[in-house]
């Protein structure tokens, strides 16, 4: 084990299993292109939602001076998160507020786990929440004999599927009506055999399914899309109400959140309510928001914590390139127009966090070395770009994750190794001549102008793309033969 | 001990990953931050109809004189309702419970319905903000009944989120409400009515 320095920034741990992949993209997405029922089900749910959000972004003039502040805003927290911090965590304090400090996922399951046991509750209700995913808390709690009960619609879907999240909004994004139909006839106890797929019929079972845990908690956990540092305001932005009964009817409220969730002032929050919803959901704005201030005496929780985690997130933010991660807000618009993610689904990506912002996000946090494959999982089209409200340029993090990867290679790649040759051929014109007229021989390798399949190591090309057959002449002998000098 | 020094580690790494970064940018607010129209003008309150409607809410309109009858019209034939302690008094339906704190949340759950007044609304995205002020009370009430009636004045409306913003105390614990619940998690179709009021009835006052 290598040694460690008190403070110096650090990645998420290796035991961290929502973030370290299981096996590489390539082989995951493989599985995942095979399966026809997951291509059509993501394929239609995200040209769904692409309509949406082109249709409201599109209804506001000044959706690009939006995002450049959302942007500015969030490089200004990051420059002076320490600050943001320490303001959060007094305002939170004088208001009534408990704050912890959690370095890893390890660290934040033990507090919030203790924070149950003490209140002497065997269950909480939950917030669908991306950072609790990440630290495993479902199962930490679950070894502590302490159920966790899902109460967003998606996040129960999987719950009760015993599956794992594909979308950072929609984690059920995979599931289609009737596959969602047959979970709750299978799992949902008193579950009427009468149930139809209808997606209202469905939402009305997890209706009566969950009210009565709502009624009767004591203890809830959630996540925070923000936290007002000069306020000391947390905020929860969702649609089904779930999360206001979280937050407002259990004694006992415990939220944890990612040190890079803090904004410096309420009036940043003009910014972000606008373009989050936008960008989430499609909609102008989601049905709820929540924001709560410490402990209000007579509504709402009489007891509240605040978890502030780090699990790799000082590594990414000692990273000046990959820094701009820590800017994302978790709409999920990127997700929605990639075209990677739309054929491979969440899944394969074996991270929490799917799609564009998580093959940047997930190997920032655990270290390229933990997530080799993922900076890969994309062609850089950009359309990730484009869609995001906060201007993340993922396409140039993915390039920066690229190189570094690369350079930790203990072996050089085969990339390395044809672009080596290629560089030495390039260097000489007559070297040049040859390897065109030598790359003729390509040609017996295709079919009607493709290649389909090369021997290794140059399988590796053609595995996933087919090479256009190299011409019968090269562009040096046509010119010498068609407008050379006599 | 644990506590104090997961603190002091993770400010630590945090002075450890910034040390050496340049100034900030200023941030550049040029964004929309004040509407056309000022608050309560008659097409904000054709805007907030608008959006209301979109998300399945039902929107009544009503004056300072007639907003006692439309209250008895939206609320006749529901026997139970509870109301904040501050509502006016002439909102009040015969017989409603007004909330003292000690209702339980299975309490309210018997309760046909809710009404109170509101604290602010935005037009330009169909947002209402309740802060927990006595004529709209804590928050519990506006959430287990399946039915909120609000009472929305015109002069509360503004056009746009930042204005929305400036006008509520972060201080106070905040109910942003933008039609009544929804979910989008069944292959993203909209499905309104899920945990929080199936049905949300707006009254809007113009102005007298």
């Amino acid at each position: 084990m290598s040694e460690v320095f008190l403070g110096m920034p650090a990645h998420a741990p290796a035991d961290v299993a929502a973030l370290h992949a299981a096996r590489p993209f390539p082989a995951a997405a493989r599985d995942a292109l095979a399966d026809p029922q997951l291509r059509r089900n993501i394929g239609a749910a995200t040209a769904t939602i692409r309509g949406k959000r082109a249709h409201v972004v599109a209804e506001l003039d000044d959706w690009e001076q939006l995002r450049l502040a959302g942007q500015a805003v969030k490089a200004a927290t990051m420059s002076r998160l320490d600050e943001h911090l320490r303001r959060l965590e007094q305002e939170v304090t004088a208001r009534g507020g408990t704050v912890h400090w959690a370095r890893d996922a390890a660290e934040a399951n033990r507090i919030v786990t203790g924070l149950v046991r003490a209140t002497g509750a065997d269950e909480v209700v939950k917030v669908k929440s991306m950072v609790t995913q990440e630290i495993g808390l479902n199962e930490a709690l679950a070894e502590a004999g302490i159920a966790a009960w899902e109460t967003d619609l998606a996040e129960l879907i999987v719950q009760l599927g015993h599956d794992t999240p594909s979308h950072i909004l929609v984690p059920a994004i995979h599931r289609n009506r009737a596959e969602i139909r047959e979970i709750f006839l299978r799992e949902m106890p008193g579950a009427d055999p009468a149930l139809t797929d209808d997606p209202r019929a469905l939402a009305m079972a997890a209706r009566a399914h969950l009210r009565r845990k709502f009624l009767t908690a004591r203890v809830a956990v959630s996540g925070a899309n923000f936290a007002v540092a000069d306020t000391g305001t947390l905020l929860v932005v969702e649609s089904e109400g779930n999360g206001r009964m979280c937050l407002t009817l259990p004694d006992t409220l415990i939220t944890v959140m990612g040190i890079e969730k803090v904004v410096p002032t309420w009036a940043d929050l003009e910014v972000f309510l606008q373009l989050l919803p936008r960008s989430s959901t499609g909609e102008r704005m989601n049905p709820y928001t929540s924001a709560w201030t410490g402990v209000v005496p007579g509504d709402g929780p009489q007891e509240f914590h605040l978890v502030l985690l780090d699990n790799g997130r000082t590594a990414v933010l000692a990273d000046e390139v990959g820094r701009e991660a820590l800017h994302c807000i978790r709409c999920s618009a990127c997700l929605n127009v990639c075209p990677v993610y739309e054929r491979t689904g969440g899944h394969a990506y074996g991270s929490v966090y799917p799609g564009p912002i998580g093959a940047v996000l997930t190997p920032l946090l655990t270290g390229t070395a933990g997530n080799p494959s993922l900076p890969y999982a994309s062609t850089l089209c950009g359309a990730c770009f484009d869609a995001c409200p906060v201007r993340i340029d993922i396409p140039s993090l993915l390039v920066h994750l690229r190189s570094r990867t690369t350079q930790e290679r203990a072996l050089p790649s085969a990339e390395a190794v044809a672009m080596a040759a290629a560089s030495w051929v390039m260097a000489s014109p007559w070297r040049f001549g040859w390897a065109g007229r030598l790359a003729r021989l390509g040609r017996l390798f295709a079919r009607r102008g493709r290649i389909r399949r090369l021997p290794p190591p140059l399988s590796a090309w053609t595995t996933a793309r087919d090479a256009p057959a190299p011409p019968p002449q090269t562009f040096r002998d046509w010119w010498r033969e068609n407008r050379g000098q006599p | 001990m644990t506590h104090a020094s997961a603190r002091d580690e993770v400010l630590a790494r945090i002075g450890h990953a910034l040390s050496g970064t340049p100034a900030p940018v200023e941030v550049p607010r040029a964004y929309r931050r004040t509407g056309e129209h000022p608050p309560g003008a008659p097409e904000l309150l054709r805007l907030l109809t608008d959006r209301l409607v979109d998300y399945r809410a039902t929107v009544h309109a009503a004056s300072p004189q007639t907003v006692e009858p439309v209250l008895a019209a939206v609320l006749g034939g529901l026997d139970r309702v509870v109301v904040p302690p501050g509502l006016p008094v002439g909102w009040r339906p015969a017989g409603a419970v007004v909330d003292d704190g000690t209702l339980s949340p299975a309490e309210l759950d018997r309760v046909d319905a809710v009404l109170t007044a509101c604290t602010a609304a935005a037009a330009g995205t169909g947002t209402i903000v309740l802060d927990g002020s006595p004529d709209q009370g804590r928050r519990a009430i506006t959430l287990v009944p399946d039915r909120h009636v609000c009472v929305v004045h015109a002069a509360q409306v503004v056009q746009t989120v930042p204005e929305l913003l400036a006008r509520v105390d972060p201080r106070r614990p905040l109910t942003f409400i933008s039609g009544p619940s929804a979910t989008s998690d069944i292959e993203l179709q909209r499905v309104e009515g899920v945990h929080g009021p199936r049905t949300l009835i707006v009254v809007l006052v113009a102005d007298g």
